[in-house]
């Protein structure tokens, strides 16, 4: 069952056309990385979601329901975490959170203080000395500490430690436990990949390539790099391998899933020293997609 | 159950009070202490109704009502000598503190992107707007208490309960207006800067239209609601009327900012704005053309609005020539002696008031150094190869450059109307002879920004209160006969008072040390101390 649904969305900011016909669903349960170069959409689309922008046309629903005109209702079951937080300045970071959780209503004061002190978060202070990171803490803090279905993240984690960075990536799979879903939009792809079960790319206001992780695998090529005896002569005549390289007795080339059968019986038979294949990232497709359609910038 | 574009209302009206308090309340004190003190002093020093039939004999004249407001002069007591010479000026004050309070709120938080959590919650499109409203209504209905429970509680024998209470009406009322002008600004202009400057545009030309309309064309005031602060005849005739049209123009303009912000997406304004350009200039490269850039909207409008403010008080100047060609002995019993003339008197009295608000400018130009501070701006600013003296060097001169160029439109408007208005005309270098003599004094205000910025920079905004200190003894020591020392305090009191007085060149060149010397020391200071990120 979709828990959030985007139907051809667009939206013009005056003649611009930042969102170019959106499709998107997340499931229920699901955790839904949503990347794309700068400038692509991807906060616009969430604002859009959030009812803070107001679409030019198409259709978003979450919960089954309209975003701009039962935002409030829907606003009651989900969190959101922008990238950039921003607070009062002479509100301690604890009142802040207080504050959010309790205009959503409900929350737990338990789960709240295990958080702060999960997250090494100082609430006495006032929020004009926290540095970014500690900022982005109080959001996810807040965002977490409430029981929403929802969670609508935008590049949450764009000033965390990489121990903060883990404290945050358990929050994600606790959550994912309980069969809530998550929107998470990011730049750190590692963190999409290991995390999320389906991925949307979207490029220029559009999406262009969205499917379960492990289908979207296929797509890619696998690093090779291998060492042997003696060389391969019909290697780079096999279909669906790239970037074949050669340094003394150390070969390395790229090879579409397809073609591994094939490429790996080559290599055996002229003696394996040593072989590394490195599977392929969310790195590499993402720089596929963004190369392929003719540079990246518009 | 609220509607749901209003849900969570109250919540936030909690959180709004909350983060304002401490603003909202020394506003209110101000204002209130302010109103306050000058019943008894007035009491004081104008004792007998012979005094007082004296002072309303030298207020009647078309250029006193035009930056007063008529009054009841036939029956000139204490109450209504108050509400004359205090009401009007007291009402802008008012509308000045409820466009600050409100634009801090609605494009401000906007805009710093304090909104967008808020929005993500399960809270209103229009809750925000409508929570600092109702916050709005009860500061200004708490003002208009305080200000009238107090005035009536003076015990002032002119001033009864009813016309103190309407006192309070009025300034609350026009609190009121103005904050729905604010919220409306709010809606419109593509950032909050521009939001406030729009507000403030109109509050000053509804001082000036009512200023034109009290002279000569009636139906001119009755077009400014602060037109209708001064129809109210408070101690006098006490009418009620313009209250509730003041209360019925703010929640309509209320309604129609809430109609604006339904429609309208987060941080855009209403009205276009056009792309910029791709590169920066030649002249952007540098900090002076960086600080110059970065107020080029905000000090156009100042030039327009100085030189608006210079015609329209020198419109004023034929309609006291005629009125005095009429009262031959009027004039000399107004102390029209040794060559001074009534016209003179005004114009020395309009140049401090045009040079006050002519250092409004500069000391925003100055000040926005340290809001850059504050932002974290400077940061990459003086990373590159740009040093602190010579960032706080473009500020300083951009201000000082701004002040005279203010200070020149105003003298320049009063000039162009003056000139074509009066028998005799206007000379034009006399007039810029007065105007320019209190350069000297605007840079010590400059100087004094600067000192501030460099050594204790949290203080800043105490510059204000001084500049409105200066205003209060200059504009209305003479009324409240304040001692000579307190008017020698402010640099503007040193200035001698062209044409009216003798120029003097000595006070000049002392004040023009003295701001060397405040500027040098604040540059010490800058270059020693840590800046604060944001
Ligand atoms: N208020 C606005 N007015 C005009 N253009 C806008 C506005 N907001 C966003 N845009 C433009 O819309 C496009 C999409 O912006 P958006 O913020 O959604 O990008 P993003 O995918 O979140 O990028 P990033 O990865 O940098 O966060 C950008 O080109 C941006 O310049
Ligand atoms: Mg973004």
């Amino acid at each position: 069952m979709a828990v959030l649904e985007i139907r051809e969305l667009t939206k013009k900011f005056g003649t611009y056309q930042a969102l170019n016909g959106v499709n998107l669903d997340v499931n229920g349960g699901e955790i839904f990385g949503f990347i794309g170069p700068n400038g692509a959409g991807k906060s616009t689309t969430i604002r859009v979601l959030l009812g803070i922008l107001r679409a030019t046309s198409g259709q978003a629903q979450i919960f089954g329901k309209e975003v701009w005109r039962d935002a409030v209702d829907i606003h009651k079951r989900i969190a959101y975490v922008p990238g950039d937080v921003h607070l009062w300045p002479n509100l301690t970071g604890g009142e802040v959170i207080d504050l959010w959780v309790k205009l959503k209503g409900g929350g737990s004061r338990q789960k709240r203080d295990l958080l702060v002190q999960q997250y090494d978060l100082d609430p006495t202070k006032k929020c004009r000395t926290y540095s970014k990171g500690n900022r982005q803490k109080v959001a996810l803090i807040a965002a977490f500490a409430s029981d929403s279905d929802l969670f609508i993240l935008d590049e949450p984690t764009s000033g965390l430690d990489p121990l903060m960075e883990q404290v945050f990536q358990d929050c994600v799979m606790d959550v994912k436990k309980q069969g809530k879903s998550v929107l998470l939009s990011s730049h750190i792809l590692s963190e999409v990949e290991r995390l999320c079960d389906t991925i949307g790319i979207i490029r220029q206001g559009k999406i262009i390539e969205s499917g379960a992780m492990r289908q979207l695998r296929h797509l890619t090529r696998t690093h090779v790099k291998a060492e042997l005896r003696q060389p391969v002569p019909g290697l780079a005549q096999l279909d669906g391998i790239h970037a074949l390289a050669a340094e003394g007795s150390i070969l390395s080339f790229e090879a579409e899933s397809e073609a591994m059968d094939a490429a790996i019986r080559q290599l055996s038979q002229c003696g394996i020293v040593k072989l590394e294949c490195s599977p392929p990232t969310l790195e590499d497709l993402f720089m596929r997609h963004y190369e392929g359609a003719g540079g990246g910038v518009r | 159950m609220l509607h749901p574009l209003w849900a969570s209302t109250g919540r936030l009206i909690g959180i709004i009070a909350r983060l304002d308090r401490l603003r909202a309340l020394l506003w209110l004190l101000g204002i209130a202490a302010f109103t306050l003190i000058v019943p008894p002093a007035l009491s004081e020093l104008y004792g007998t109704q012979a005094l007082r039939d004296e002072m309303a004999a030298t207020m009647t004249n078309p250029a006193m009502t035009a930056m007063l407001g008529p009054g009841a002069l036939e029956r000139y007591t204490v109450g209504a000598m108050t509400a004359h010479q205090m009401l009007l000026i007291t009402a802008l004050v008012v509308g000045l503190m409820a466009i600050l309070l409100v634009a801090r709120h609605t494009r401000g938080d906007e805009e710093e992107g304090r909104l967008e959590l808020i929005r993500s919650l399960p809270v209103g499109r229009l809750s925000w707007l409508g929570a600092v409203l109702v916050v709005q209504l009860a500061v200004f209905t708490l003002l208009a208490s305080v200000t009238g429970f107090g005035l009536a509680l003076l015990g002032v024998d002119s001033m009864d309960l009813e016309g103190s209470l309407l006192y309070g009406a009025v300034l609350g009322a026009t609190g009121l207006v103005f904050a729905g002008v604010a919220a409306i600004c709010a809606q419109l202009a593509d950032s909050s800067r521009a939001a406030v400057g729009y507000a403030v545009a109109v509050l000053l030309l509804c001082y000036l239209a009512r200023a034109v309309g009290d002279v000569g064309d009636m139906a001119l005031s009755w077009l400014s609601p602060l037109g209708w602060v001064t129809k109210t005849s408070v101690y006098a005739a006490n009418n009620w009327g313009p209250v509730g049209l003041l209360i019925a123009l703010a929640m309509l303009l209320f309604l129609a900012a809430h109609g604006l912000n339904a429609n309208r997406d987060m941080n855009q304004g209403l009205l276009p704005s056009r792309p910029g350009r791709p590169r920066a200039s030649r002249f952007l490269q540098r900090p002076l053309g960086l600080v110059l850039r970065l107020q080029r909207a905000g000090l156009w409008a100042w030039a327009v609005g100085m030189y608006v403010l210079g015609i329209s008080y020198g419109s004023i100047l034929g309609d006291l020539e005629r009125f005095l060609g009429n009262n031959e002995m009027l004039g000399q019993l107004l102390g029209e002696a040794e060559g001074v003339t009534i016209t003179d008197q005004f114009i020395a009295m309009l140049m401090i008031v045009l040079a006050l608000s002519a250092t409004i400018p500069p000391l925003l130009t100055v000040h926005r150094l340290r809001g850059e501070e504050k932002k974290g701006r400077l940061d990459s600013l003086l990373a590159g190869a740009v040093s602190r003296s010579r960032l706080l060097g473009s500020y300083m001169v951009t201000g000082a450059g701004n002040g005279m160029l203010m200070l020149s439109m105003a003298t320049l408007g009063l000039w162009t109307a003056g000139n074509a208005v009066l028998a005799d005309g206007l000379p034009f270098g006399t007039l810029y002879g007065s105007a320019a003599a209190y350069v000297p004094a605007m840079l010590v205000m400059i100087g004094l920004s600067v000192l501030l910025t460099g050594w204790f920079p949290k203080l800043l905004q105490l510059n204000w209160l001084f500049l409105l200190y200066s205003f209060v003894v200059l504009y209305m020591g003479d009324l409240f006969q304040l001692p000579e020392w307190m008017r020698q305090l402010t640099p503007y009191g040193h200035v001698p008072r062209t044409p009216m007085e003798e120029m003097a060149p000595l006070p000049l060149i002392g004040l023009g040390v003295l701001a060397l010397a405040l500027t040098a020391a604040g540059f010490i200071g800058f270059n020693r101390r840590d800046l604060d990120a944001s």
